[in-house]
């Protein structure tokens, strides 16, 4: 097969109009394609849901934290290091035996990017935002998530500038485990109330 | 605005379809237009509301066909021509032929940690009380601006409950057209189900907002 070609001819078209857009304001001076660089990096490899599963677990294993997280979010988390865009203003919502939280943004994209990076396809996306407001259940469905009939579901749209994350309840069977095992039974939707925490393997 | 952005209730869109270990990004595309809208939006012409608020005055038939990322670069190309920064002309040569507005700064790659780090904290303070309480019933208004607002449709013209007030906050209805902060309170309102969807609604549901407070009346 020949591959002499020019591989920027390959760009499909939408590529092509982000790297266009990325030229001219390079060249004008107006950004430093350097800056994109660590932009990406940061939240590729450095802001991730691991941030959230920290606050969570600390949270599990430390009443006096738990207590602070519930009146202060911003603070709790502060003092573990994650700051930051998209995170200036942080509130938890704790779980219970009586009610499960659920997160969206039916008019954006709000998320907690400083606890739980950059939000997910689906998380963005039209099936999301127009029914979890309205059929919570048949979404967490979709998930895999079957809540009991009883329980109660409170749905916090993101509509100002605080961002939620939702404190999965504890599982069972975790007595004397450490924050860092802990940690690993919360995922990203456990924070997010499309998930629980995972139950120990 | 009325917009396609507004999505709380709309029905149609089929089923959520989370995709297992989803990577960050499904194209290296997306990485650089994560970056060209943050590095764009550091130059400081305009503020989260106004970028919000492009994004949703794209057509309707625009927004529902394009990915959240090109959303946001179908949006910046509108706030880049805006301001002055990029012509028509730029976008059809695909270079820079025109000159460009003079940006308040430039984000340099070594100032990025400190400025994401730091973020763009939007409470400021109001200069009156509070006007609502925790436990009190409201009513939010029944409006239909053509401007930007944070009140969705499916929680207009309902009853109730302040759970809790929160701060002062840049209100985003003026802030996005460039008439200034004009902070007000910020309030938490649950809402039963029922009084959002009514008949046939979820019993166990209760749904909340954030909402300013010229979005609210006592009820």
């Amino acid at each position: 097969m020949s591959h002499d070609h020019d591989h920027d001819n390959e760009l499909d078209p939408f590529a092509a109009r982000v790297r266009a857009l990325e030229t001219i304001l390079t060249e004008k001076g107006l950004i430093d394609p350097a800056a994109i660089d660590v932009i990406v990096d940061t939240y590729e490899t450095k802001i991730g849901p691991r941030n959230g599963a920290r606050v969570v677990a600390k949270a599990w294993s430390d009443p006096a934290y738990a207590d602070w997280l519930k009146r202060d979010a911003t603070a709790a988390i502060e003092s573990l290091s994650y700051t930051g865009r998209q995170g200036e203003h942080m509130q938890a919502v704790f779980n219970t035996e009586e009610t499960h939280n659920l997160v969206v943004c039916t008019l954006c994209s709000c998320y907690p990017w400083s606890v739980l990076g950059l939000p997910p396809v689906w998380y963005k996306a039209p099936p999301y935002r127009s029914r979890a407001v309205i059929d919570p259940r048949g979404v967490l469905e979709e998930f895999g998530l079957t809540l009991p009939a009883e329980k109660k579901i409170r749905v916090w749209d993101s509509t100002a500038e605080l961002r939620y994350l939702v404190v999965p309840m504890r599982p069972q069977n975790t007595e004397g485990w450490s924050e860092e095992q802990l940690a690993e039974l919360i995922s990203r939707d456990a924070m997010i109330g499309t998930a629980v925490a995972k139950a120990p393997a | 605005m009325n917009g396609p952005q507004d999505l709380g209730g709309q029905m149609g869109f089929g089923p959520v379809a989370p995709e297992k270990n989803e990577p960050y990004f499904h194209a290296d595309w997306e990485r650089r237009a994560l970056g060209v809208t943050l590095t764009a939006g550091a130059m400081g012409a305009w503020n989260i509301d106004e970028s919000r608020h492009a994004r949703e005055s794209l057509h309707p038939a625009v927004y529902y066909a394009s990915s959240y990322y090109q959303i946001w670069i179908k949006a910046l190309e509108v706030l880049l021509k805006r301001h002055g920064f990029v012509s028509e002309r730029d976008l059809a040569a695909g270079k820079a032929v025109d000159p460009a507005a003079t940006p308040k700064r430039v984000l340099k790659a070594e100032s990025v940690p400190a400025v994401l780090a730091e973020g763009g904290p939007c409470d400021r303070p109001v200069a009156t009380p509070a006007r609502f309480k925790a436990g009190q019933p409201v009513r939010t208004k029944n409006f239909n601006p053509t401007g930007h607002t944070r009140l969705p449709r499916y929680a207009r013209d309902k009853q109730g409950v302040i759970e809790a007030v929160r701060d002062g906050f840049v209100f985003p209805d003026s802030n996005a057209h460039g008439q200034g902060e004009n902070p007000q309170w910020v309030y938490t309102v649950v809402f039963d189900g029922s009084e959002i969807w009514g008949e046939g609604a979820d019993p166990t549901l209760s749904v909340s907002i954030d909402a300013w407070e010229s979005y609210l009346e006592p009820a």
